[in-house]
């Protein structure tokens, strides 16, 4: 089983890492022959703006949304949740989305750097609280009804998964805790 | 946001902005036009300052905080990270920095150093904040002091990457040594550093350093970023090379491009093609101050 991390820039070591601890094989995809070569893919925290300046400069852009459509299991954190949603505000106006999750997102909808902060939350299926670090976070805005929402803050979206794609706008791959990467890789395995 | 309970400024925040920048390029402006053209480049975050290095070191002076107007007005064009500088030890300016929301504070040497001594007590701030260093005591010292990420200093404003290299290869080459050092040794190594013997002693059992490692000072080309990619910096921060070239909007492309697919000659090649002139550049014989030499 090959996962690909999306490696054009951002914390994809950081995912590689908790993948390794489940003795997945993790690929850095950084174009479109590492992208063939992988069954699932992550796309870390990061900038969104640079990640789509790159993700179109490769033509992952398209591969990315023909393979979501034959059903790849896709995590997407933070920039990867922007990337993945169906509208972005705030964004850079030729920034477009992947449109593979049907939510809008405002890029720093929580604020700048420091408003930036910790919380425990409480996502549906976990038996104990998940520490969520949000770091110049967006914010869920709006949801679509095939989307279901897994975990809230101030009841709004902060985790939701559609079909094969998951998405949140904390960081996992931050945090202590691979919960969220055994929940994906579970996914995988049922695909 | 005060309905639910959370903790703002805490280290994971604080370190967890650097890791969202790694592998990409920041960039040093001026003005609202140049931050847009970084952002619309590529550009992970900017450096809003009102001269770039080669300017403070052809004009002379004091060097001091940028007028928070001008911040302000970068600040509000462009959605990336906005990072500014202050002078070392001058915790004033570093508060009036965080009290306008900037997201990455650059205790810099570009500026004119406000204390002789004493840096800055970078716990104090629920920003987070960037350092250089020549060498890993001054990493380790700079990080003893709450910075959450290191630059390695080069030389600012010369474009010439030689100075880069030799702070990049001791850090690092320091670390790796560290790492195959026995318990014993390591009281020798913090002495030797002058580095707090908790932090060489986590350094000894990670091999790396306890914060992300970005490179400064000196990058001109797709090349220089290639190059400072593969000796181990996680990004790459770009100050005059960029906007002091001859066509700034290619290059910035180009070694965005190049930052990322640093291992793959064939596509640094290709982006740097017909870039025009990179900046001008300074042999190190001939420049009369060494701003890498502020700061302890």
């Amino acid at each position: 089983m090959k996962v690909g991390v999306l490696a054009l820039q951002g914390a994809f070591k950081l995912h590689v890492k908790a993948l390794e601890q489940f003795g997945v094989e993790a690929i850095e995809v950084r174009n479109l022959e590492n992208f063939n070569s992988v069954e699932a893919l992550i796309i870390p925290g990061g900038e969104s703006t640079t990640m789509s300046f790159l993700l179109e400069s490769t033509g992952m852009f398209e591969a990315i949304k023909e393979s979501s459509a034959e059903g790849m299991p896709i995590l997407g954190t933070c920039a990867g949740m922007i990337l993945l949603s169906s509208k972005i505000t705030d964004g850079r106006s030729d920034q477009n989305p992947l449109g593979l999750v049907n939510i809008e997102t405002r890029r720093n909808g929580y604020g700048r750097q420091i408003d930036s902060f910790e919380s425990d939350l409480s996502i549906k299926g976990f038996d104990r609280s998940f520490r969520g670090i949000f770091i110049r976070a967006p914010l869920v805005e709006k949801v679509g009804s095939e989307v279901e929402v897994l975990a809230e803050v101030n009841n709004r979206p902060v985790m939701c998964k559609q079909g094969s794609v998951l998405v949140t706008s904390f960081h996992p791959e931050l945090a202590d805790d691979t919960r969220i990467h055994t929940e994906f890789l579970e996914m995988l395995s049922k695909s | 946001m005060d309905e639910f309970s959370h903790d703002k400024g805490t280290r994971l925040v604080k370190r967890g902005l650097a890791e969202m920048l790694k592998g990409g390029v920041i960039m040093d402006v001026v003005d609202a036009n140049q931050a847009k053209v970084a952002e619309d480049s590529g550009a992970v975050a900017v450096m809003a300052l009102e001269r770039v290095p080669a300017d403070i070191r052809r004009d002379g002076g004091v060097a001091r905080m940028s007028d928070p107007e001008m911040i302000e007005e970068i600040k509000n064009v462009v959605t990336v990270p906005v990072m500014a500088k202050a002078r070392i030890g001058h915790f004033a300016e570093a508060q009036i920095l965080q009290s306008i929301g900037v997201d990455y504070i650059d205790e810099s040497e570009v500026l004119t150093p406000a204390d002789e001594a004493h840096h800055i007590d970078k716990w104090k701030f629920d920003a987070p904040f960037v350092c250089g260093a020549t060498n890993l005591g001054e990493a380790l010292r700079r990080i003893s002091e709450g910075a959450c990420l290191i630059r390695s200093k080069g030389e600012a404003g010369t474009g010439n990457i030689v100075e880069a290299v030799r702070h990049l290869r001791s850090i690092l080459g320091d670390i790796g040594k560290i790492s195959q050092a026995d318990s014993a040794e390591l009281f020798d190594w913090a002495k030797r550093l002058q580095a707090p013997l908790p932090l060489l002693q986590e350094v000894s059992e990670t091999a790396e350093l306890p914060v992300p490692i970005f490179c400064a000072g000196g990058i001109a080309t797709p090349a220089d970023a290639s190059l400072v990619m593969q000796l181990g910096a996680q990004a790459v921060f770009v100050g005059s090379g960029i906007f002091k070239s001859e066509d700034p909007a290619p290059r910035a492309r180009a070694i965005v491009e190049a930052t990322t697919n640093y291992l793959d000659p064939s596509i640094i090649a290709k982006v740097s093609r017909k870039l025009g002139e990179p900046m001008t550049g300074i042999e190190m014989d001939s420049i009369e101050t060494r701003l890498a030499e502020r700061g302890w």
